[in-house]
C-alpha cells in the first residue's frame, strides 16, 4: 500500500516522523553523544594538580596501559562480573522458568512477577545498606551460625569483602535477567512442550532440548543488562568492599575526586570498548528489536 | 487439571527463597529502625522506640535531608512527564520506517546499557568546559533522561507492536483528524501502559545516583545525600531514613500499579459498546 502513495506524501510522512523523536534526538545528542565525543577528546588532554587543558597526548593511554595495577583491576572487575552473571543466570532463569510454566493463572503469574519486580523501583543505595545488619561481625548471619553451632568465632569475610560485593551485585540485578527470560518463556508455544511429552521427552529433556535454546535471546538481553551493569559499577564495589576492593569503575570515580579528568576520560574510553566488545560477542546471538 | 509434580514444589521453594532474599534485607533495617535510643546497627534490639524517626525531623547534624527529598521529588516529577511525552512521541514514531531510524534505535541502546559514570563524567566535562554551572533540574535531569527514556520507548515498542491498528482505521474512516485518532482512540487504549511509562520515569529518577553524581551541582538529591550519609553516620537514623524512602517508594509504587489496574478494569467494562450505537 505504501509504495503507492505519492512521493511527497512520503516524504512528509518522514518529516513528521522525524518531528516525533525529536526531543528524544536532543536529548540522546546533548547528553549521551556529546558527553562521549567529549571524554573522548579529553582523553588526549593534559593536567595538572589543579587543572586539565588543551592538548593531544597519548600519555593518559601509556600510562594507564603500562600500569599493572590497570590489569589487576580489570581481571577483579571481571571475576566480579563473571561471578555475578553466573549467579544471576541461575536463579534469574530458575524464578522466570517457575513463573512461565508452574504458575497456571495469569493473575497469580501477574501478581508474583510484580513482587519480584517492585524492589528495582525503590533505591538501590538503601537495599545496599539493608545488607549490613545482616552480614555484620555481629549480625543475623553470624549469630544464627554461632547459636546453631557452626562457627565459634564470628566470620570476618561477611561483610565488607568480595563476598558481600558479589552478593549485592546479584541482588540488585537478578531481576534484570527474570525479566527478559520470563518474557521470552511466555512467547514458547505450549503446544512445543505437550508434543514432546506426548513423543515421551522426559522434563529434563524439554528443559534442554526446548526451553533453554527458546529462551536464548531473553538470556542474552539479560546478560547485557547484567554484564554492563557490573563492569561500569562504581558504587556497589565501593560500599559493599568497604571501600578494599577495586573496579574499573572506582578507578575512574577515584580520579574524577582527584580531578584527574583526563586521566579518567582514559579509562573511561578503554572501559567503554571493553564493554562494547563483550556486547558486540553476546549481540551475535540475539536480535533485540525482535524481542519487544 | 493434572496434579501438581515433585518439581513444581522444589522451585515454589525456590521461589520463596528468592523473594525472602529480595525483601529481607529491606524488613530487616524496617524492624531495626525502631531500636531504642541506645541501640546500633544490629540486633539485639535495645528497647523499641520512635526515637530515630524523630531524630530525622529534628534539624541537625545529619544534612539537609527534607531539602534533597523535595529535590529528588521535583525532579522526578520532571522527569516522569518527559519520560512518558517523548516516549508515546517516540513510539508513534517508530511504528513506520523513517531514515535514520535504526540508528536512532541503537543510540536508545546504548543509552540505556552504557556505564552510567560516563554519562556522568562526560556531562561534567562538557558543562566544565562551557563553564556552564551543574544543576539537578539542567544538567541532573538530562542525565537522568538517557535512564528513564529508553525504558519509557522500550515499552511503547512493546505497546505499540501489540496495538490493534483497525481502531486507528475506524477513527480515520469515521473522519477522525490525526489529532482526534491519537487523543481519542490510540492515548486512552495505551493509557494502562503509559501509568507504566510514569512509573519507570519517577522511580528511576527518584533512586538515580550514579548518573546524577557529577551532574546534580552543589545541592544534592536524595540518593547522593543518602550515600553520603553512609560514610559518616553509624546510628540507627540511617535505616530510619531508609525506611522511611522505602514506604514513600512503595506507596508510589502501589499507587501507579493501583491506578493502572483500575484503568484496565474501566476499559474491560466500557471496552465494548459494539452495535450501541446502531439503532
Amino acid at each position: 500500500m505504501q509504495s503507492q502513495q505519492p512521493a511527497k506524501n512520503l516524504n512528509s510522512g518522514q518529516s513528521f516522523s522525524w518531528l516525533l523523536v525529536s526531543p528524544t534526538i536532543l536529548i540522546l545528542a546533548f547528553f549521551l553523544v556529546l558527553p562521549l565525543l567529549t571524554i573522548a577528546i579529553v582523553s588526549f588532554w593534559d593536567y595538572n594538580e589543579w587543572n586539565f587543558f588543551p592538548a593531544f597526548i597519548f600519555d593518559n593511554y601509556v600510562y594507564l596501559l603500562e600500569s599493572p595495577v590497570t590489569w589487576a583491576t580489570y581481571l577483579k572487575t571481571l571475576k566480579f562480573t563473571v561471578l555475578t552473571w553466573f549467579f544471576c543466570t541461575i536463579i534469574g532463569f530458575t524464578v522466570a522458568f517457575f513463573l512461565a510454566f508452574h504458575v497456571r493463572s495469569l493473575t497469580w503469574q501477574i501478581a508474583l512477577f510484580l513482587a519480584c519486580t517492585i524492589p528495582f523501583w525503590t533505591s538501590n543505595i538503601i537495599r545496599m545498606i539493608s545488607w549490613i545488619p545482616f552480614l555484620g561481625r555481629n549480625g543475623i548471619a553470624n549469630s544464627s551460625l554461632i547459636s546453631l553451632g557452626v562457627i565459634d568465632e564470628p566470620l570476618e569475610w561477611l561483610l565488607f569483602s568480595d563476598f558481600a560485593v558479589v552478593l549485592a551485585f546479584v541482588h540488585l540485578y537478578t531481576l534484570f535477567m527474570v525479566v527478559p527470560v520470563f518474557n521470552t518463556m511466555m512467547r514458547i508455544d505450549k503446544t512445543l512442550i505437550e508434543a514432546a511429552r506426548d513423543a515421551g521427552a522426559s522434563g529434563f529433556q524439554i528443559l534442554t532440548n526446548i526451553i533453554i535454546p527458546l529462551s536464548r535471546p531473553g538470556l542474552m538481553i539479560g546478560s547485557i543488562f547484567v554484564v554492563t551493569l557490573v563492569m561500569g559499577d562504581f558504587i556497589t564495589v565501593r560500599f559493599m568492599s568497604g571501600g578494599q576492593s577495586a573496579s574499573v569503575g572506582r578507578v575512574i570515580s577515584n580520579e574524577i575526586a582527584l580531578l584527574q579528568y583526563p586521566a579518567a576520560a582514559a579509562s573511561a574510553v578503554i572501559l567503554l570498548i571493553t564493554v562494547l566488545i563483550m556486547i558486540a560477542i553476546m549481540l551475535r546471538f540475539v536480535d533485540i528489536r525482535k524481542e519487544l | 487439571m493434572e496434579p501438581r509434580s515433585r518439581s513444581f514444589y522444589a522451585l515454589a521453594i525456590f521461589f520463596g527463597l528468592f523473594i525472602l532474599f529480595l525483601y529481607g534485607p529491606v524488613i530487616t533495617i524496617g524492624i531495626l529502625s525502631f531500636q531504642g535510643p541506645r541501640g546500633g546497627l544490629t540486633f539485639p534490639m535495645n528497647g523499641v522506640s520512635v526515637h530515630w524517626f524523630y531524630d530525622l525531623f529534628e534539624k541537625q547534624a545529619v544534612g539537609d535531608i527534607w531539602g534533597s527529598f523535595r529535590r529528588s521529588f521535583v525532579l522526578g516529577l520532571m522527569v516522569m512527564v518527559c519520560t512518558v511525552v517523548f516516549s508515546v512521541m517516540c513510539g508513534l514514531a517508530f511504528r513506520s520506517r523513517f531514515r535514520g531510524s535504526g540508528l536512532l534505535f541503537y543510540l536508545i541502546i546504548t543509552s540505556l546499557i552504557i556505564p552510567s559514570i560516563l554519562i556522568s563524567l562526560g556531562v561534567g566535562l562538557i558543562f566544565n568546559i562551557l563553564d556552564w554551572e551543574v544543576h539537578w533540574s539542567t544538567s541532573g535531569m538530562g542525565s537522568q533522561l538517557t535512564w528513564t527514556l529508553p525504558f519509557g520507548i522500550l515499552i511503547m515498542f512493546a505497546v505499540f507492536n501489540r496495538f490493534d491498528k483497525s481502531y486507528e482505521e475506524a477513527a480515520r474512516d469515521l473522519g477522525a483528524s490525526w489529532w482526534q485518532t491519537i487523543r481519542f482512540v490510540v492515548l486512552p487504549i495505551i493509557a494502562p501502559s503509559l501509568i507504566g511509562v510514569a512509573l519507570f520515569g519517577f522511580t528511576l529518577s527518584y533512586d538515580e545516583f550514579a548518573r546524577t553524581l557529577l551532574t546534580s551541582g552543589s545541592k544534592n538529591t536524595l540518593p547522593l545525600e543518602i550515600f553520603g550519609m553512609t560514610t559518616n553516620v553509624t546510628t540507627p537514623v540511617l535505616y530510619a531514613l531508609g525506611t522511611l524512602t522505602t514506604v514513600f517508594s512503595l506507596i508510589i509504587i502501589l499507587g501507579f500499579l493501583l491506578i493502572a489496574y483500575l484503568l484496565r478494569r474501566r476499559q474491560e467494562r466500557h471496552g465494548s459498546d459494539a452495535g450501541s450505537g446502531l439503532v
